[in-house]
């Protein structure tokens, strides 16, 4: 009933190639694109915005751009929270060294520096696979949070070592800064994660992005085939450090204002992105968001319902908050292995059948 | 969804109950889980348990109840911060996070929204320059008052001379633990002493390579500015070598009974500073009895009378007495949080004062004013007795240096001035 290509005749072949082929898909997909930008943001207020969206676009960014480099390529990386303070260091650098250029335009520079640093960290990859290039992006993440803590210069010699993000605006209204408005911080989180997962669902379907699949499934034969493993293998970490860098940049300008690198970009946020990522669906855009809202929302759901609803101890709540989603995501890599994206897809085709089955 | 029907049935209940006053919410941002727990949970209880206190024995403060809503936040910024977007709507008079990785977060924040930010003796040590930071108070004292205090106790044992001397600072890689360093090099080049400092990242379970070094260089005092679980490994570690324990001083967050008890007998003699003073204090007996015994303690109430309850009893103390001071102000028991700093501001602490509230010299004397919002600056050294299995203080309140730190805050906080375009008050 749902889900069906009858009736939707294509006749060009512009329309035969779009991204969402069947009609309801893409006028799902256009509501959603409605609700988000026409009515999220006036019913918006600062819990929702600084708890809920804000955070979960940001990581959804990252967890893409992950996606690109270990869903898409086969590249293991375990140093997407170095990559970040990548991000947010070179935003720092940039905003306080040119107040004057617009701010956006610098979270995009600082993506660039990211994706940079992402293909020089890249080049074991041509040598080393698997379990072994993780243990090389896991030094990529070590030696990034060193450098940020032992350089005062990205720091700007501040006595603390924190960095703080000092207002930006753009057309008189605040972009940075606490006088941001929650309204504000979220459309321009969504602003870059509608352009960018854009722009990863084009390359992942393109030639680049089939060149990163080939080599996934099996390198030796993407090779013999003529797929230069040099080139695919740097632009899938050069793409994928961008939006981790993005990511980064955002994590710290508009969500948290200040950050300390060894706190806000551990080993712990690379686990957590990798973990969005796998549950998610490797190889999947839409399972980066079903990831990223798993691990990002389902805690703070946990929460208020636990403290918030019954009023229980909010030591016992954090505790059982860990319990919870950890069985959820054992229950749901047991019951489907290649993550929420392939449950989705099942649900799909289930619908396509309904309501007679047979 | 389950806020807005919480809000409504909150809103319910506000209404039916007619025109009583309304609470005072004191937020308390605490850590009972992850590597920092075991400082977190003392330090809740006692924020906590004195404010029921307040409510069980007097009534309320000045008449009106007070209300504690607790928010979990590990230690941690991200929720550090959905505690404070969740909690700052429902009338919060002030904060205390705990936490200056937080502390960090919260002063743009609590500055643009006009609620106080009270760190007492941990968060950004500029902050004590109220002319720049109108929002934000560090009394009675902070770090670069702690690390001129173990200087001048040191000085103190050397008979006033250190010239020559080895001093290693060992600290939490993080904005907490970098805070003391300018002070310490700039005694450094006041008193003639070698200074160094080790990194040891969060959360600390592993110090063999800091104290490799630290055995190789031979240091004659260590001193650590730490917090949870590497306070316990850093004393066990000083252990092994065999460092003697009376040439190492921790800072006020490095020298509670969690941190040297699994050492045993080998953390006898380690010393470490405390803001506070403590001992039995007559206001434990109240608590005991209106709190504890009825069953309306934060924890299980083992904790009372231990060193971070006595200092996050101390800290809802001077909530209290702010509060006190605001409503006398402002002449209504229903202040709000721009009337609470107010009376933060005009916050005087007697030994008179301290006296009648049950906790005689728990603190040094002090008053805050529109410029020093960093109180006294004063703290004592206190030791670790593994026999009793007590902490014993070794001296009075020890006055820092402050010829050195004076000129620091002032730099530091005209740079953030600067940088935010904030134009001095007070003047």
């Amino acid at each position: 009933m749902f889900y069906r290509e009858a009736g939707d005749f294509k006749t060009s072949y512009l329309s035969d190639s779009q991204t969402f082929p069947i009609r309801f898909d893409r006028f799902r997909y256009y509501a959603v694109l409605a609700v988000a930008f026409g009515v999220i943001p006036f019913l918006i207020n600062d819990y929702w915005a600084s708890a809920v969206f804000v955070p979960f676009l940001i990581y959804a960014i990252a967890a893409i751009g992950l996606n690109i480099l270990t869903g898409y390529c086969g590249q293991v990386s375990l140093g997407t929270g170095g990559f970040m303070a990548v991000g947010a260091y070179s935003v720092y650098k940039l905003m306080t060294a040119f107040p004057d250029v617009n701010i956006l335009i610098h979270v995009v520079l600082a993506g660039m520096i990211t994706a940079a640093v992402g293909a020089l960290f890249g080049l074991p990859s041509l040598r080393i696979k698997g379990f072994y290039l993780a243990v090389a992006t896991l030094a990529a993440q070590f030696f990034l949070v060193w450098l940020f803590n032992k350089v005062p210069w990205f720091y700007n010699y501040s006595a603390s070592g924190q960095i703080s993000a000092p207002e930006r605006t753009l057309f008189g209204v605040a972009l940075t800064g606490p006088n941001t408005d929650a309204s504000v911080k979220y459309l321009v989180c969504l602003g870059f994660v509608v352009v960018l997962a854009w722009v990863a669902r084009n390359l992942t379907r393109g030639t680049v992005g089939r060149s990163w699949m080939a080599i996934r499934d099996m390198d030796i034969a993407a090779e013999i085939i003529g797929v230069n493993p040099l080139r695919a293998k740097l632009t899938a970490f050069a793409v994928s450090s961008f939006f981790v860098g993005i990511a980064g940049a955002l994590f710290f300008a508009v969500y948290l204002g200040a950050v300390e690198v060894g706190e806000a970009f551990g080993i712990q946020k690379s686990f957590l992105i990798l973990f969005m990522v796998i549950i998610g669906g490797l190889g999947s855009i839409f399972g980066s968001f079903a990831g990223a809202a798993f691990l990002v929302l389902l805690p703070v759901l946990l929460k208020n319902v636990l403290v918030g609803g019954l009023g229980w101890p909010t030591d016992l709540a954090a505790h059982l908050e860990l319990m919870v989603v950890g069985a959820l995501i054992i229950f749901f890599l047991i019951a489907e292995p290649h993550g929420l994206a392939q449950l989705w897809r099942i649900a799909k085709e289930k619908l396509r059948l309904w309501p007679f089955p047979h | 969804m389950t806020k807005t029907t919480l809000m409504t049935l909150a809103l319910g209940a506000a209404l039916a109950a007619g025109p009583a006053l309304a609470d005072l919410v004191f937020p308390d941002l605490s850590y009972r889980t992850g590597p920092y727990a075991a400082g977190g949970i003392p330090f809740s209880d006692g924020y906590q348990d004195y404010f029921t206190l307040m409510n069980e024995r007097d009534g309320g403060i000045g008449g009106a109840k007070a209300r504690v809503i607790e928010c979990e936040t590990a230690y941690n910024t991200e929720k550090g911060v959905e505690c404070y977007e969740a909690t700052k709507g429902e009338g919060a008079l002030i904060y205390q996070p705990l936490s200056t990785g937080i502390t960090y977060q919260l002063i743009p924040k609590i500055s643009a929204d006009g609620i106080p930010l009270h760190t007492m003796g941990y968060g950004r040590t500029s902050a004590a320059n109220g002319k720049v930071f109108e929002w934000v108070f560090n009394y009675p004292a902070n770090y670069w008052n702690a690390a001129s205090v173990a200087i001048n106790y040191l000085l103190e044992e050397n008979g006033g001379n250190l010239s020559g001397k080895k001093i290693t600072l060992l600290y939490h890689n993080s904005a907490y633990g970098k805070e003391p360093i300018r002070t310490l090099e700039e005694l450094a080049s006041k008193h003639g002493y070698t200074f160094n400092s080790i990194p040891v990242d969060h959360p600390g379970q592993e110090q063999k390579s800091q104290w490799l070094q630290i055995r190789r260089e031979r240091p004659d005092y260590v001193i650590m500015w730490g917090w949870g679980v590497m306070n316990q490994v850093a004393i066990q570690e000083a252990a092994n070598i065999r460092f003697p324990m009376e040439n190492f001083i921790g800072a006020w967050w490095s020298g509670a009974e969690h941190d040297v008890s699994p050492a045993g007998q080998a953390a006898h003699g380690y010393k470490a500073l405390n803001m506070n003073r403590i001992g039995d204090l007559p206001v434990f007996d109240d608590i005991r009895q209106y709190v504890v015994e009825p069953g309306l303690a934060a924890g299980d109430g083992s904790n009372v009378g231990s060193v971070l309850y006595t200092r996050g009893m101390y800290a809802a103390m001077l909530a209290v007495e702010a509060a006190r001071t605001a409503q006398g102000i402002h002449g209504t028991p229903d202040i709000t949080a721009a009337m609470m700093r107010d009376g933060m501001e005009a916050l005087e602490m007697t030994n008179a004062r301290m006296e009648a509230l049950g906790a005689p010299g728990i603190g040094p004397e002090f008053s805050v004013s529109c410029e020093n919002h960093g109180g006294s600056g004063m703290g004592i050294v206190q030791q670790w007795d593994a026999n009793n299995g007590e902490w014993v203080a070794l001296t009075d309140y020890i006055p820092s240096d402050n010829e050195v730190i004076d000129p620091l805050i002032v730099q530091d906080s005209m740079a953030f001035a600067g940088e935010n375009n904030i134009t001095p008050r007070c003047e």
